[in-house]
């Protein structure tokens, strides 16, 4: 099939999403892309954010909390650290991340601090977008 | 020669033991059904990270980040025994433990120094006795109902501070591969350095950030994606273990039971015997 690639949407304990979609919106750790057949080969982390397959002209979102991806020409995989589905994710699941990530930033100190900030910051983009 | 008393109240115990076994293994092989789901469900995520971190330590050259390339030393060891919390599950915990102390046993004689991280209590009270020295630590999963991808990253992150804190060189795992429900496998898998297995798929990635950050990013998920891997593993042979061995538990009171059964008849039929002499000869004195 022409115009479509393998999605597939992994985390540890489960597999969320496997199929042919025509994009999919991917929250990178440098900023959002979008993955389409012959896109060039690319590995990237993520930020926690909202990941968003195009499939057979439906959108599929799901919020994922990090973790990265790995695009081909044939394919984007997404190994999450935690993913849901969006209509399943409350802002009472990211509260909890959010508390976990200020403790962490509590604790860090310098460059380490710095991704801490950033993490909670792009949490609570993520909680505003639910 | 036991009474007839004695024996009535041995069968009746055999025939509850027998229930009670018969219990523990429907409880088990539905449990079992659950934890085998949770591995073949956490299996799609752990290939596809290989198949990523193949690609990626492969355009890596020898100056890697210490946990994909060692400390460049053998020296010290640190053996993760994971076991289960209850027992009752026949030979489970013995042939992990077997397989650890041969690996311990070999070291020491080598010079080396062996550390033992015990997931599990079972196992630990069975390591107690030779190698209590060698403990370093222990993680208690008895309260957990369902092992999560957050216990083995707890697990992993104590692994890796003690390895940031350079307590040791190598780190390897211990657990039982679930074949089927009458055979598990011990397993000894090194989980640092990591071995990665070289991939032939030759296509060049763009990496972002940079392929070090992603590197150091992904090779502690490695470490946590193999301990929960292992988890999961140990958790479907432990039910399957227990399945059959509380099968056989359950098969033997049953001869059990027929075989005082028949003690028990023959000797009511002794008694019976006894009395009508007692009787006839009573009567025949007459």
């Amino acid at each position: 099939m022409s115009g479509t690639l393998q999605f597939d949407l992994v985390a540890p304990e489960r597999s969320l999403a496997s199929g042919q979609a025509s994009s999919v919106l991917i929250p990178g750790a440098d900023g959002d892309m979008v993955a389409m057949p012959d896109h060039a080969p690319v590995v990237t982390g993520l930020r926690p954010g909202i990941v968003t397959a195009e499939i057979d002209g439906g959108v599929q979102e799901y919020v994922v909390t990090g973790g990265f991806a790995q695009i081909t020409m044939e394919g984007a995989t997404i190994l999450a650290d935690e993913a849901l589905p969006k209509a399943e994710a409350t802002s009472e699941f990211l509260d909890e991340r959010i508390a976990a990530a200020k403790e962490s930033q509590d604790d860090a100190a310098g460059a380490a601090a710095d991704e801490a900030a950033k993490r909670v910051a792009d949490l609570e983009t993520l909680k505003g977008m639910l | 020669m036991p009474s007839l008393k004695d024996l009535k109240t041995r069968i009746d115990s055999v025939k509850s033991t027998r229930k009670i076994t018969q219990a523990m293994q429907m409880v088990a092989a539905a449990k079992l059904r659950r934890a085998e789901d949770a591995a073949s469900a956490a299996r799609p995520y752990a290939e596809r990270f290989d198949a990523v971190l193949a690609g990626l330590a492969a355009g890596i050259g020898d100056d890697g980040p210490q946990l994909l390339k060692g400390t460049g030393s053998d020296q010290t060891w640190l053996l993760v025994v994971m076991t289960s919390e209850r027992g009752l599950c026949g030979g489970f915990n013995s042939s992990i433990v077997k397989l650890a102390k041969a690996q311990a046993k070999k070291l020491v004689e080598d010079g080396k120094t062996a550390k033992i991280l015990t997931v599990g209590k079972k196992g630990r009270e069975q390591l107690r006795r030779e190698y209590s020295d060698h403990f370093v630590g222990h993680v208690d999963l008895s309260e957990v109902k369902r092992v999560g991808y957050t216990n083995a990253q707890d697990i992993a992150s104590d692994v890796l501070a003690r390895f940031d804190a350079g307590e040791f060189d190598v780190a390897m795992i211990y657990f039982n591969k679930f074949e089927s429900v009458i055979s598990q496998v011990p397993q000894e898998l090194q989980i640092i350095p990591a071995k990665i297995e070289a991939s032939e798929d030759a296509t060049v990635f763009d990496y972002e950030p940079g392929d070090e950050e992603i590197l150091t990013e992904l090779l502690p998920r490695g470490v946590a994606t193999q301990i929960f891997a292992a988890l999961l593993e140990n958790g479907a042979s432990e039910q399957g273990a227990r399945m059959s061995a509380m099968d056989n538990a359950t098969r033997n009171a049953g001869e059990m039971i027929d075989k005082l059964t028949i003690q028990f008849n023959r000797t009511r039929q002794a008694v019976i015997t006894n009395e009508l002499i007692e009787i006839i000869s009573g009567a025949e004195a007459l």
